[in-house]
């Protein structure tokens, strides 16, 4: 067991691409932890979605040993964290298992929305915060500009920031004497004291079952142990404890200020549950930790196979990857266009994007996603309230009294430049201001916004009117009740469920419009006329007619070429199985996503 | 099947050579340049051919002979005549058996027309393809305007059945521009059209631009299919309606060959990338060659030059029908439709035509004008499920 004054626990955050998964890379290279022929770049960003975006989706936990000037060796246990906003709560649980954190500032572009949001959940979760400028091999690099916007907007002590390169390794020496001398070691932990420890994450591994990752607070786990979780009362005999190096590696104990992983053949991550209290079962502690507010899914769609007899197949996959991921949810739904599918939840539409990719790769399911929605709230006339995940189930108005929708508070990073542009995008999608404060050339705009116009391409909009320069981060800040109304898509006179979508009073033309317009885009030329309309309620209030076909046969005759010809109509049949009927209508599978990316 | 089925289409022989002086940039067909073609070796190998087919094919009568390319008319007229010798003595030939060839227009080709009509050809199909140089040029043609209808007016003299081929809404082409060249063709013309909408092919030069983004200037689909009814119109009005898609002619003037391809009936398909259906003691074979011409000389000369021959099912023998006789204006039978197991939804034929698309009788289907412009599109329909 180390003793706690040697041991240093930390996550490492910062706005997305800031350098987190590279200098982690680069403390692990440093300290001899990994062999040099195994290092390769984001080492910990191992799943195949990471590699391919170069983001980070799932914390990582890596021990690493450091003699430090001083002639001690340490044990460090790092914690890689996500930057996107929608992996927020990754953040946040990770840094409930740490007493430190390592705040990563790209110096060429300074502090960036999540760079606060992070800052933020440090103070909160009582940190010792030690500010790293990275990227300062970068010509455009201002390091003192950045340290001064550090010190400005968020508010800390930044004279002492270390300036490293993640990518050449200059000032790598200086980043691990820093964690030591100014990260605090954990606090009090008692060996002999009844095993309190704290359920950091659970994943799954197809070999192992569930891995639950652990910090220990007081006492000691060992193999062997007969565990109960707190919260949920399941009880475990624990089969091996061991650390991240980062492959896993068994150890004979965790003892208090270590963190570590268990493996208990616990069945399903769900049967976990993030930020619950691991004790004996025979000798429990007294008062369980706190826990964590549970993660909740804020976006909702459907997904649906394309070839509808897959969807067996599809229920296997969802399941499958419901055990790895706790934070998504599901359930079955029915739509009268689109046949058998899932109404699945996600943290947000990165998160939706990720899993949908899985199924498609992992399980070769093509699929169909229909328009995101959030949750509304309706207030019924009797008093009850229902939420509600999918405008196709919107009940008759007349039982309804008001509907209520989730808002959000954002934060916005921007340079003067481009504020004008991003005040009037969040005043089109019915922003209200909370805040506006400057820091050098920098803007920082506090808005409270309908999630709703947030989901589908608020970020894309905010990244093409700043050429990429601002930054966006959210919180949940709850309901509102607005002027909501269920908008109705009819092609060719017949509504199609799947594209139905709440909308607010005042945009609502605007967006029948624009979905009008897009799906005559995208809906490809039938022999006959086919009108598309938007209503609501009954009322048609925007309308598109998409012209019929006028001309589509093979001019030439290839001799006697037959089979040509036959070859040339199944191609196309095969193409017709990619689109759903609707009537008499093939509408293609993108516009149940597309139609809804659109500029309005 | 009843003999009738298939003796109703005729029986026809298509012969290929895939040789031609120049690529054109729009075209697809399989046709190859080449400096030196052994014209001894290659008629040796296509009577040879002909015997491997006339053996499975007994007791037919050839109602129509076809040399088609690649560039016919650079065949030496005498391969055309030990053709024509041979498929003779093979099968009783009919009265009146119609012997056509493809010609490009120019002064090298009229000049062999007359051997050509002494081996026994008996109508010629012009690749005029346009009327004014700039377009010829654009089109990659190696002949002037003015040289093709030097050629034209050799054949005329010559033969007694002379077609041309046009290519419409071409780069630049107005409607107007159109129309008023589609009027000049007609009165050159004697009795027989091929009007072809320009198609971009992938894997040509054209289809390479146009991916691209080259080719601007095409007129658009609407466009087209404006030109396409404009054509229709002013062919009905001169004597010349359509009886296929693209082909028009005065009454009793069509291609009887083609006739036979779109009415399903037997043919053999000799040279290289030719193809075939015949019928035999088991039911109907697609057969097909070798596409590519040193493969397909080695293959004949070793005997034989097929690269498949494969039972057609009553399904793709169904579709084939339907595909083949829908684009002739006397449409497709429904008995022998039936009689190959597929009878179209009343539903869908309803809404076929009440959309104007297509004619539904008791006997027959066949595609109105406006029907004809979006065949795929009612063949996608029709052979839904
Ligand atoms: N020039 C330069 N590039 C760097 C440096 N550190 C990281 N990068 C690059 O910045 C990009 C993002 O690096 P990551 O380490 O994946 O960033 P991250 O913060 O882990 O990103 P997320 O996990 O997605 O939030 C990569 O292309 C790195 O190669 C540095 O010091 N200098
Ligand atoms: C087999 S081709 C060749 C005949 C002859 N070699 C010639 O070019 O004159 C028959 C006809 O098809 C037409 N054709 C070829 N390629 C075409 C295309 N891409 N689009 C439209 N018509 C085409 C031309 O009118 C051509 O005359
Ligand atoms: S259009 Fe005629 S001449 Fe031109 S390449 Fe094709 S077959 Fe040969
Ligand atoms: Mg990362």
């Amino acid at each position: 067991m180390t003793e706690l004054s040697r041991i240093r626990n930390f996550s490492i955050v910062a706005h997305i691409d800031h350098g987190k998964s590279t200098l982690a890379d680069r403390l692990i290279q440093l300290t001899g932890t990994v062999a040099e022929r195994d290092m390769q770049e984001q080492l910990l960003d191992s799943m195949d979605i990471e590699r391919e975006r170069g983001i980070t989706i799932k914390a990582n936990t890596v021990r690493i040993e450091y003699p430090a000037q001083d002639g001690h060796t340490y044990i460090l246990n790092l914690i890689d964290t996500p930057g996107h906003v929608d992996f927020g709560y990754e953040v946040s649980r990770s840094m409930r298992a740490v007493e430190g954190s390592l705040l990563v500032v790209d110096a060429s572009q300074g502090v960036e929305a999540q760079t606060l949001a992070n800052v933020y959940q440090a103070i909160e979760a009582d940190h010792e915060i030690v500010p790293v400028l990275n990227k300062i091999d970068l010509p455009a690099a201002d390091p003192d500009r950045v340290r001064e916007q550090i010190e400005d907007v968020i508010g800390i002590e930044a004279h002492d920031a270390v300036e490293i390169s993640a990518k050449t390794g200059l000032g790598i020496p200086e980043v691990l004497e820093a964690i030591v001398k100014r990260l605090p070691p954990p606090h009090g932990g008692d060996p002999d004291a009844p095993l309190k420890a704290m359920l950091v994450d659970s994943k799954y591994d197809a070999y192992l079952g569930v891995i639950v990752i652990v910090r220990i607070i007081d006492g000691t786990l060992k193999k062997g142990d007969r565990i109960r979780m707190m919260k949920t009362g399941g009880t475990y005999d624990v089969d091996d404890v061991g650390i991240y190096r980062p492959a896993m590696t068994s150890v004979k104990e965790l003892g208090p200020g270590e963190i570590g992983y268990l493996n208990a053949s616990i069945k399903q991550v769900r049967d976990t549950r993030v930020g619950d209290t691991i004790t004996h079962e025979k000798r429990p502690c007294d008062k369980a930790l706190p826990g964590f507010k549970p993660s909740v899914p804020v976006v909702f769609c459907g997904l649906f196979p394309v070839d509808s007899s897959e969807f067996e197949d599809l229920r296997t996959a969802i399941e499958k990857l419901a055990l790895n991921d706790a934070s998504f949810s599901y359930e079955m739904e029915t739509s009268a266009a689109l046949g058998f599918g899932f109404r699945c939840g996600f943290l947000g539409l990165l998160h939706l994007e990720v899993v949908r990719d899985r199924i498609e790769r992992e399980y070769d399911i093509e699929l169909i996603t229909t328009a995101p929605s959030v949750v509304y709230h309706l207030h019924m006339k009797d008093g009850t309230m229902r939420e509600l995940h999918n405008p196709a189930d919107m009940p008759d108005l007349t039982h309804v009294s008001h509907i209520e929708e989730p808002r959000i508070k954002a934060t916005i990073m921007v340079p003067d430049e481009y504020l004008g542009d991003v005040l009037k995008l969040c005043q089109e999608r019915r922003g209200i201001q909370l805040d506006l404060t400057y820091a050098g050339t920098r803007a920082m705009a506090v808005y409270d916004l309908p999630l709703n116009e947030v989901v589908f391409d608020f970020y894309d909009r905010l990244k093409s009117v700043t050429k990429g320069y601002a930054s966006f981060d959210y919180q949940m800040e709850g309901y509102r009740e607005d002027n909501l109304q269920k908008m109705q898509i009819l092609v060719n006179d017949e509504p199609v469920d799947a594209l139905s979508m709440m909308v607010h009073r005042d945009r609502a033309e605007q967006r029948g419009r624009a979905m009008c317009e897009k799906l005559k885009e995208l809906i490809p030329r039938h022999m006959f006329k086919i009108p598309i309309q938007a209503a609501i309620g009954g009322r048609v209030i925007a309308r598109e007619t998409l012209s019929a076909m006028r001309k589509d046969v093979t001019a030439k005759c290839y001799g006697g070429d037959a089979t040509r010809k036959r070859k040339l109509l199944d191609k196309q049949k095969a193409g017709k199985k990619k689109m759903r009927q609707f009537g008499k209508v093939d509408i293609p599978q993108e516009a149940f996503i597309s139609a809804l990316k659109m500029d309005s | 099947m009843t003999d009738a089925d298939w003796q109703a289409g005729g029986f026809g022989l298509y012969v290929h050579w895939p040789f031609c002086a120049a690529k054109c940039p729009y075209c697809d067909f399989n046709s190859h340049v080449t400096a030196h073609v052994d014209h001894g070796r290659w008629a040796r190998a296509l009577v040879s051919e002909l015997r491997r087919n006339a053996a499975r094919t007994p007791d037919r009568v050839l109602n129509t002979v076809f040399f088609g390319g690649g560039t016919p008319s650079l065949m030496d007229p005498s391969t055309v005549d030990a053709i024509l010798l041979e498929a003779r003595s093979l099968w009783p030939a009919a009265n009146d058996m119609e012997v056509t060839l493809e010609a490009n227009p120019t002064s090298v080709e009229a000049g062999k027309f007359r051997a050509f009509r002494d081996a026994g050809v008996n109508r010629v199909s012009m690749g005029v393809q346009a009327l004014n140089d700039a377009d010829l040029r654009r089109l990659g043609r190696l002949h002037s305007a003015e040289e093709a209808m030097a050629a034209f007016d050799v054949a005329r003299n010559i033969f007694d059945r002379v077609s041309f081929d046009l290519i419409y809404a071409r780069q630049g082409q107005t409607l107007v521009d159109w129309q008023a060249e589609l009027r000049r063709a007609l009165a050159l013309a004697v009795d027989h059209l091929s009007l072809y909408q320009l198609t971009i092919e992938p894997g040509t030069a054209f289809g390479d631009r146009h991916a691209r983004g080259g080719l601007r200037d095409l007129p658009d689909d609407d466009i087209a299919a404006d030109m396409y009814d404009a054509t229709q119109e002013i062919c009905e009005s001169h004597g010349m309606p359509a009886y296929e898609v693209s082909n028009h002619a005065a009454p009793g003037a069509e291609s009887r060959h083609n006739l036979i391809y779109w009415r399903y009936g037997d043919y053999v398909g000799i040279g290289p990338g030719a193809h075939g259906r015949i019928t035999g003691p088991h039911g109907r074979l697609a057969t097909e060659t070798h596409r590519m011409p040193g493969q397909w000389l080695a293959q004949s000369e070793a005997g034989n030059g097929d690269s498949l021959t494969e039972p057609l099912s009553l399904a793709d023998q169904a579709a084939e029908y339907l595909m083949m006789s829908l684009r002739l204006s006397e449409g497709t039978d429904r008995a022998r439709l039936k009689r190959l197991g597929l009878e179209p939804e009343a539903t869908t034929l309803q809404h076929l035509s009440g959309l104007g698309l297509l004619r539904v009788t008791e006997t027959s289907l066949s595609a109105t004008m406006a029907g004809r412009r979006v065949l795929n599109a009612v063949l996608r329909d029709l052979l839904a499920g």
